[in-house]
């Protein structure tokens, strides 16, 4: 399914090492059921009347239905789909936000989420607070940050503002200082929602170069994106999911085409 | 398809969220203390006199209170320092937790984008809490030197009394909070909890207006006896006795081990829930 030559097509710079094959995140039969109120009950009045009618009722739908899938260590791999196939649900339950409701996910390395756009920022603090403030988030101590600051203050281009409150900052200078934040430190598993679209053209070039860097360190990559030509130029396996269900898994340019037609 | 080595993380796995929490947490020990110290930066910066309002605001409430009922309460001796060895009581509690509330709310769009020990948001209020008791501790001591209070030794009591409201206010703020996610509804309720819960306290009037009948109903009151654990040493001078610090006791033990219990075995929902 994956040559090396196929891989090294994608990276001319320098030839990549294939991975031992070696599992790093292992979805055994995942199923998601979330469960929707028909309607909206938000007091105690309501839901105790309810409850004792028996009248609570819920929608129940499958946001995954029993996916199986192997992640090997060192690979990157792009999650595709319609709106809605379950691409977010499927990361959430990677990274620990969700339990599934059925099946066994099993993580054999550390997870570094890409939060969005600095999520967790204090408009109040500074630049430097909440560059503190986001990696104590991302699960990093105090001896960590302090290593990769300066780092991340010369990667986010903000020198000069990083002892401004972050309310002044404009939306670009706020999502790079969150990229900055979330790559400084090469991760086991990092994964990618759909924001590699931050900051301007010179800056989306110096976070794909990170990105291939990461890769060459041995990161394992997940990208969730609607960008088809970006996930199969970046991929190496391409998953597709569809109303929750896996339907193919294997070459980008395979799987992606498979995946137009059915559009 | 399984791999030999043991998992970093396996969904399957947790038999016992209560401990595997205490365990995440230590690994997090860094958010707590940026999460605390967010707070105590971010609620004074744009303000002039900045934490100096920690110390401001018991002395103001107090103050007022004393304007209005020292003259009621003329029997009570140092209005001000039995006012004030309360109001830090009750502080500290509606402060810490309101805040484990609002912060789990808060975190609520954090906890749907990435994995973090669910119980930080409600420990980190009650740090928080915590910290401004600690301060609020300064002008209690002000105010006792200027009424010409001498500070009676038995003060070194109050670590204990500290440990246990802590432990009560913690257990009570994470069952809140978790009840906050179900029903909106109860941070609005509680408001009004509050108020009502602050005036059966014993904490701006005398413990000795209290008719006989009623007596029973304030001892079934967990702050009547936390106020107590404080009042004792700083205002009366005196080391509670085994009899008055039992109930605090079991009230901080039975309300953190429920909380703690409750909370942890919920805490898989809530970022379904928010």
């Amino acid at each position: 399914m994956l040559t090396a030559s196929d891989v090294s097509a994608s990276l001319p710079e320098v030839p990549y090492a294939p991975s031992s094959r070696e599992p790093i995140v292992v979805l055994e039969g995942v199923s998601v059921q979330y469960r929707v109120p028909k309607e909206r009950i938000g007091t105690f009045k309501e839901y105790a009347i309810r409850a004792l009618q028996r009248r609570l009722q819920f929608m129940k739908f499958l946001a995954l239905k029993d996916v199986n899938l192997t992640i090997y260590r060192g690979e990157v791999i792009g999650i595709i789909g319609k709106n809605g196939a379950g691409k977010s649900t499927m990361l959430k339950v990677i990274s620990r936000v969700l339990r599934p409701t059925k099946g066994r996910v099993a993580l054999y390395g550390k997870i570094a989420p890409l939060l969005e756009l600095g999520a967790g920022f204090h408009p109040e603090l500074s630049g430097r607070e909440n560059v503190y403030l986001n990696g104590a988030l991302l699960g990093y101590n105090q001896a960590e940050m302090d290593e990769v600051f300066e780092k991340i203050v010369d990667f986010a281009e903000m020198r000069d503002f990083i002892d401004a409150p972050v309310r002044t900052y404009s939306s670009g200078m706020y999502a790079r200082l969150g990229f900055a934040v979330a790559t400084a430190r090469v991760p086991e598993i990092l994964i990618v929602d759909e924001i590699l679209s931050v900051g301007d053209e010179s800056f989306q070039k110096k976070s794909n170069d990170l990105m291939q860097s990461f890769q060459r360190q041995g990161t394992t990559v997940l990208i969730v994106s609607h960008n088809l030509t970006k996930i199969q130029e970046l991929c190496q396996r391409v998953a597709w999911l569809s109303r929750g269900e896996l339907k193919m898994v294997g070459d980008p340019a395979e799987v992606v085409q498979a995946y137009r037609e059915n559009i | 398809m399984t791999s030999p080595a043991k998992p970093l993380y396996d969904s399957a796995a947790q038999a016992y969220p209560a401990l595997s929490e205490l365990k995440e947490l230590r690994h997090y020990r860094f958010l707590l203390f940026q999460l605390i110290r967010r707070d105590l930066v971010a609620r004074y910066k744009r303000s002039i006199l900045g934490v100096a309002w920690t110390m401001l605001n018991p002395l103001g409430t107090m103050l007022i209170m004393t304007l209005v009922f020292s003259n009621l309460f003329k029997s009570v001796e140092s209005y001000p320092v039995y006012i004030l060895s309360g109001l830090i009581v009750w502080n500290f509690f509606s402060q810490g937790t309101n805040a484990a509330m609002v912060g789990l709310i808060w975190g609520g769009s954090l906890m749907q984008r990435i994995y973090l020990p669910r119980t930080i948001f409600g420990i980190s209020a009650i740090g928080t809490a915590l910290v401004n008791l600690l301060i609020a501790l300064i002008p209690l001591t002000l105010v006792m030197l200027i009424t010409g209070m001498a500070i009676p030794l038995t003060v070194l009591f109050l670590p204990v009394s500290i440990l246990l409201l802590t432990m009560f206010t913690l257990g009570f703020g994470l069952i809140l909070s978790a009840l906050a996610i179900y029903f909106p509804d109860v941070a609005e309720m509680y408001q009004i909890l509050l108020t009502a819960w602050m005036y059966l306290t014993p904490i701006i009037y005398p413990e000795e207006i209290i008719p006989e009948r009623f007596l029973g109903l304030y001892r079934s009151n967990p702050m009547y006896w936390m106020v107590k654990l404080f009042r004792l040493p700083i205002y009366y001078g005196r080391i509670p006795t085994f009899a008055e610090i039992l109930p605090a006791l079991l009230w901080a033990i039975g309300f953190l081990t429920i909380g703690w219990l409750f909370f942890t075995s919920k805490s898989d929902e809530y970022a379904y829930r928010i």
